[in-house]
């Protein structure tokens, strides 16, 4: 007896196809939906994401734009005023910084400013982070800046069914949506279909990647395949480690990371933004002020230094890898007869 | 002999020659700011748009003259004047049809209100109740912008979705000379003329941005030859001739319409106030300068044009004039009525949905406003109730 497998679908997909089929389905979904950013058109954009939408849906959907990111925000805030839903594309991290002051000073507030008469329904797709050997203002991890900022949501995929329905759910949003690609999972490969791609629920959950019980990584984006390897590695010391996937900065699912670490007592953020004022501290106070009683030990933060972006040829010392991992779990005061000395000096 | 001269060795492909991707000549602003009063061209003038034109700029007179009062009776946080601008305020309001959009600047309540916003609504921003007191959809009226020029690409995004859209609906964006000096300016000017956007740029040179003169803002020939650099075309007009802007704007937003693309007009006009009340001007320009503009005042001129051609006559003025202080003395009563605050809808419009840190903070502030006695619970006040509108 032969039955056909459930997945049959499924199949080896890149991340970046993923997000690519979600702008695509979106796009045929709903005719409000318009893709516009620098090369998305007849390129396809730099990193191929928007590869074919021009051709499908004609370059008034996909409109390959004048270089300026800020005009690109900025228009699209009045393409929203009238009932359009924008998904902007900014060439890289580094590169969306001129549109700040609409983000900050337009898209963030026009729903509050207006008492939700003028909401933002704009996805602001932002390719992130390092590790790809990118040169200056390529790699820059920015999701701080963004978090600072009342109004916006911040959202960070890590596989490729999350990319899909992350991003899906990014566009059906009512509000804005800063939604971090990291450069170097694009090509991160997982078995997948899409013709029957796996809903999110919604924007705001965070997930458990790897139930554990010794203590708990808390990460997003592109520091998760580390921190899933971390903890693989961990069980040789005897760690079971619990991996938390944020998906989303903000909204920040307080409930899920605290439920994980009252159960594990334990835990460590790890991000590749820079760690002075970067979203460990908030995510590491957070943790503190709602588990204190829970806590074995304080809440550790492996993350960039805090350094502008290290030249690639230097910046494997500046992203958070395994043994960084590793060291701060190993720092987690596992022996109650540690001093505070070999503590606070990370020698044991 | 060099390496290219010698036969059968490699020799380049001429580029093709070089021509203008558009003949600049028609996009030229005239010599001249375009007049119509005092000019010949000013007996066709519509006598009923001549009336219409000048009711509306001795009532936005007396909105500017009250409004500033209200800040000196501390109604008012701040206002920003427009008198000596008011033909522009109005001209811009009146060359729009309903179906259209006005993205005006924090000086550009008048115009606001020109287009049929109520006077007290179009206030709250500068009351400090609530940021943008009005529904924008309900006359088509952005939010009254503060960050200089970063209403232009929203306007051009605007209309950019309405000609997707198949709607005939146009866009008119107002900003200051010094506003001209901003990125978003230059940006919002490029992308409108790439799209052809129905779009219209109304450039309000005042002379002033707050103390600084336009010689430290520009050294082109004039704001509006501008334009000509983003491929559109630059119209000069004085800003204090209300038909002569009224016609400008009209021909633009017609252009626009029919899918001519944008335009710029440069308006050249005074602010004859300081910058805000919180200002003083005379720190950096002379009462002599202030008083040759005053001769060139914008109520005057059409009240020399309309008199001439017999259409204004003292019953008509005054007429006017009691029409303005019934409408600022209705400003003013319903401005000395304090504005009911809801504290509780600081949290209502951040997001769609409330997140979690948002209803905790909420909760908090309410426990706060409680134990101070000071919370609508005790009147049965939420979120959604009792807000000014």
């Amino acid at each position: 007896m032969t039955t056909a497998p459930v997945d049959a679908g499924r199949k080896p997909a890149t991340m970046a196809q993923a997000l690519g089929r979600a702008l695509r389905d979106a796009m045929a979904d709903d005719p409000a939906v318009h893709v516009l950013g620098e090369d998305v058109g007849t390129l396809g954009g730099v990193f191929r994401v928007t590869d074919g939408l021009a051709k499908e849906f004609g370059e008034e959907r996909c409109t390959d734009t004048p270089l300026a990111e800020a005009g690109i925000l900025g228009t699209a805030v009045g393409m929203a005023m009238y009932g359009l839903r924008p998904v902007v594309e900014m060439q890289f991290d580094a590169f969306a910084y001129p549109a700040l002051e609409q983000l900050v000073s337009h898209v963030s507030r026009m729903r509050n400013r207006t008492r939700g008469a003028l909401p933002m329904p704009i996805t602001v797709r932002v390719p992130y982070g390092g590790g790809i050997g990118g040169v200056e203002h390529h790699s820059d991890s920015s999701e701080a800046y963004y978090m600072a900022t009342p109004g916006l949501h911040v959202v960070a995929p890590a596989t490729v069914a999350d990319a899909y329905g992350l991003l899906r759910a990014a566009i059906a949003s009512d509000d804005p949506v800063i939604f971090l690609e990291p450069k170097r999972l694009y090509w991160s490969k997982a078995d997948w279909d899409p013709d029957r791609p796996e809903p999110v629920p919604g924007i705001g959950r965070a997930v458990v990647r790897r139930p554990g019980t010794s203590a708990t990584l808390i990460t997003y984006g592109p520091s998760v395949p580390v921190c899933m390897e971390a903890a693989q590695a961990a069980t040789a010391e005897g760690w079971d480690l619990e991996v938390v996937d944020l998906r989303s900065l903000v909204p920040f699912d307080e409930e899920t990371v605290c439920a994980s670490v009252r159960r594990t007592g334990r835990a460590v953020v790890v991000h590749e933004s820079p760690g002075f004022a970067g979203p460990g501290g908030e995510i590491a106070a957070r943790i503190t002020e709602r588990c204190f009683h829970h806590l074995e030990a304080p809440v550790l933060r492996v993350a960039g230094l805090d350094i502008p972006y290290p030249p690639p040829m230097l910046e494997k010392h500046h992203l958070p890898g395994v043994d960084r991992v590793l060291d701060a779990v190993a720092r987690l005061q596992w022996e109650s007869e540690w001093t505070v000395d070999e503590y606070e000096s990370g020698a044991r | 002999m060099t390496v290219l001269e010698q036969p059968g060795s490699y020799r380049p492909t001429p580029p093709p020659a070089w021509q203008p991707r558009t003949d600049p000549a028609p996009l030229l602003p005239d010599a001249e700011p375009y007049r119509l009063l005092g000019t010949e061209a000013a007996d066709r003038l519509d006598p009923e748009l001549l009336k219409r034109l000048y009711g509306h700029l001795v009532r936005g007179r007396r909105y500017n003259t009250q409004a500033t009062a209200l800040t000196r009776q501390g109604r008012l946080a701040v206002y920003p004047s427009s008198t000596g601008q008011e033909a522009c305020e109005v001209a811009a309001a009146l060359a729009l049809e309903e179906r259209d959009w006005l993205f005006p600047s924090y000086r550009d309540t008048l115009a606001a209100v020109a287009r049929g916003l109520d006077p007290v609504e179009a206030l709250t921003l500068l009351r400090g109740d609530w940021h943008t007191g009005y529904d924008p959809h309900e006359h088509r009226i952005a939010p009254l912008c503060t960050p200089l020029a970063t209403q232009l690409p929203h306007a051009v995004g605007l209309a950019h979705a309405a000609r997707l859209k198949g709607d005939d609906v146009v866009a008119l964006a107002m900003v200051g000379d010094g506003g001209t000096s901003e990125g978003d300016f230059h940006e919002a000017l490029n992308f409108a003329a790439v799209w052809r956007a129905p779009v219209v740029f109304l450039v309000q040179n005042n002379g002033f941005a707050i103390s600084v003169p336009l010689a430290k803002q520009t050294a082109a020939p004039s704001l509006a030859h501008k334009a000509v650099g983003y491929g559109m075309p630059g119209r000069l007009v004085d800003g204090n001739d209300a038909p002569a802007v009224h016609e400008v704007l009209s021909e633009a937003v017609r252009r626009a319409r029919a899918g001519g693309g944008p335009t710029l007009v440069e308006a050249v006009t005074y602010r004859v106030d300081a910058h805000t009340n919180a200002d003083d001007a005379t720190r950096y320009r002379s009462d002599a300068e202030v008083e040759a503009w005053r001769a060139h005042d914008p109520i005057a001129l059409m009240e020399r044009e309309m008199t001439r051609r017999s259409l204004l006559d003292d019953s008509v003025v005054q007429a006017e004039r009691d029409a303005a202080e019934r409408m600022a003395a209705d400003l003013r009563e319903r401005m000395h009525q304090d504005p009911v605050l809801d504290p509780m809808e600081l949290f209502a419009h951040v997001y769609a949905e409330q997140t979690a840190q948002l209803r905790e903070q909420q909760a908090q502030l309410r426990a706060e406003l409680n134990a101070a006695g000071e919370f609508p619970d005790a009147h049965g006040g939420g979120p959604q109730e009792g807000r000014q509108r």
